[in-house]
């Protein structure tokens, strides 16, 4: 029987184990946060699941009341208003000056900016957070040589914040900068010797031929930090915890807190819910936007 | 005068890039040379770049006195696990290359919609999922729901579709079975996309945090990443052991990295994302 049915169907060999771990894990969990979230599922509950009660929409209605949450809430915002340029800007900027010349030293080079995006987050949140230390720290010293007051890095509401996206901006350079690179090594040579007949200077081939081109990978790279920015977790969870009073905290790190910590599961989940609501909008949007761009391919 | 300006500006080129060069992989640095140093070291003023005696004491005492001989086990049980898993999506991307059957596309779909699906959306309930099974608290909780994944089933997918079907043909004649063509004939035309996506796995797992963290209750099973972000939270002004322990993560990744940089960054642009 069971024979029979693998040697009708030989390509279920090859999908079926892919299938399973994806939709026990990937699929099915979704339909689960779902149906959690309408309950109160607690450490009691996990023990006990008849202990589980339906609540409804209770749960949405109290995050929308919780402040934690709305804090959580726009802080990520906050990441995402100011991280998403931050990282387009700098990636595209050190892609073009990549692109400038192909010797050793630029493939060197290439080498030293993508580093850091192969590292975790984890240690580099940890090496930063040495780095940001008020007292001890590399970049309070280097501002005292140059006679700058310190800067309360990790311990102001406002600056921890723009701290936590520096850091996260320059990991996250490294892989954006090789799609850009990847893209502005694509572009036909004609369309640089064309424009050089025409007579066009460096700074004209650069504004009408090459970021125009940039089109696709600059969408592509921007919306990725933007949802990579809406799942902010481990950084702020290692180096600030979430504080100073909850400034830098974020969605993620909330959805955690109340589920691992507090053990308010069925709260919790409501949360992950609603960070699975934004991301989907956000990447169907992306779908919409990317079926309507055509580039030069 | 144009010959001159031109050189200038490539001077700045060169410049900018070395000086960003230098920013962007300071802070690596800095790390591995602060774990060579004393605790008293590493909190002086004016600090020092190199230290003023290598040391190795502060990797003795993590390896030694805490715990970081199990965290590393751990780490490499689960980067041998990221190969099964980069065997199973191989196997998902043929079945979706190279056989024709009914639902096939809307099936695909599926497998590529759960790429919308972020790991902070599902921990809560996979964790109550793998509690329903037994499996929270250990080694095969932390494994299994890593073991697929659809980026990975789409790359093979989009690489085995340029094998011609009538070499596969030609086999199945000379009376090959499907699991024979695919270990004989379809793996070693796969050698350059399996190593780059087996370098890509292991850094994956190598980094893994958050899910060992939610899953391991007990410190058996933790991770490196899981064990670092403990060692941070526990020896908070011994700044030189959290960079000895940053540095035990970073190292063996950058070396991996500057040996196999080429085929990463090829794999990269070669991945379709063009």
């Amino acid at each position: 029987m069971k024979i029979r049915f693998f040697s009708n169907r030989p390509y279920m060999i090859f999908i079926l184990p892919a299938l399973i771990i994806l939709s026990v894990f990937s699929i099915f969990p979704i339909f689960v946060a779902l149906g959690v979230s309408l309950t109160n599922m607690n450490l009691i509950g996990l023990l006990n699941w008849s202990q589980v009660q339906f609540v409804g929409f209770e749960n949405y209605m109290d995050l929308l009341a919780d402040k934690e949450f709305r804090q959580a809430f726009f802080n990520t915002i906050f990441y995402v208003v100011f991280g998403v340029p931050l990282v387009v800007v700098a990636s595209l900027g050190v892609a073009l000056l990549l692109d400038y010349g192909k010797n050793k030293f630029f493939t060197a080079a290439r080498a030293l900016f993508y580093m850091p995006s192969v590292t975790t987050s984890v240690a580099i949140a940890v090496v930063f957070g040495y780095l940001y230390n008020n007292h001890y720290g590399l970049f309070n010293y280097v501002l005292s040589l140059l006679d700058l007051p310190k800067v309360p890095w990790l311990t102001h509401p406002i600056i921890a914040k723009i701290s936590l996206i520096l850091m996260a901006a320059w990991k996250s350079i490294g892989f954006n900068m090789i799609i850009f690179l990847a893209a502005l090594q694509g572009i036909p040579k004609d369309y640089y010797e064309a424009a050089e007949i025409d007579g066009a200077k460096k700074w004209q081939k650069l504004l009408y031929i090459k970021v125009p081109l940039l089109g696709f990978a600059t969408f592509f790279v921007a919306s990725t930090t933007l949802i990579g920015w809406f799942q902010f977790f481990e950084e702020p969870m290692i180096m600030t915890k979430g504080g100073p009073v909850g400034s830098t905290n974020s969605i993620a790190l909330f959805i955690y807190d109340k589920g691992f910590k507090l053990s308010e599961f069925g709260y919790a989940a409501a949360g992950s819910f609603v960070l699975f609501l934004i991301i989907l909008a956000l990447t169907l949007i992306q779908f919409k936007l990317r079926k309507k761009d055509n580039g030069y391919n | 005068m144009n010959q001159q300006k031109l050189s200038a500006e490539r001077l700045l080129v060169y410049i900018v890039l070395l000086v960003g060069g230098i920013l962007m992989t300071l802070p690596l640095f800095w790390a591995i040379f602060t774990s060579f140093k004393t605790a008293a070291e590493a909190m002086q003023t004016p600090p020092s770049l190199f230290p003023n005696e290598w040391l190795i004491d502060n990797y003795k005492k993590l390896f030694v006195e805490l715990n970081f001989g199990t965290y590393l086990r751990n780490t490499l049980v689960l980067v041998a696990f990221s190969f099964l898993g980069l065997f199973i999506n191989m196997m998902a991307g043929y079945g979706f290359a190279k056989f024709k059957f009914k639902n096939k596309e809307k099936i695909f779909y599926l497998v590529l919609a759960t790429m919308m699906i972020p790991g902070q959306a599902t921990m809560i309930p996979n964790y109550l999922i793998l509690n329903k099974m037994g499996l929270t608290n250990t080694m095969a909780g932390i494994i299994l729901p890593g073991l697929a994944g659809a980026f990975t089933i789409f790359l093979f997918r989009q690489f085995m579709e340029t094998i011609p079907d009538d070499l596969i043909e030609a086999s199945r004649i000379d009376g090959a079975g499907n699991i024979r063509i695919f270990m004989q004939i379809v793996a070693p035309i796969c050698k350059p996309i399996i190593a780059v996506q087996a370098i890509l796995g292991f850094i994956h797992a190598w980094n893994s945090f958050l899910w060992p963290l939610i899953v391991a209750n007990s410190e058996d099973l933790y991770t490196l990443g899981v064990g670092l972000s403990l060692l941070k939270g526990q020896n908070v002004s011994d700044f030189a052991l959290q960079m000895t322990g940053s540095s035990v993560m970073i190292v063996p990744v950058i070396i991996l990295f500057l040996f196999c940089q080429k085929y990463i960054v090829e794999g990269f642009t070669t991945s379709g994302l063009k």
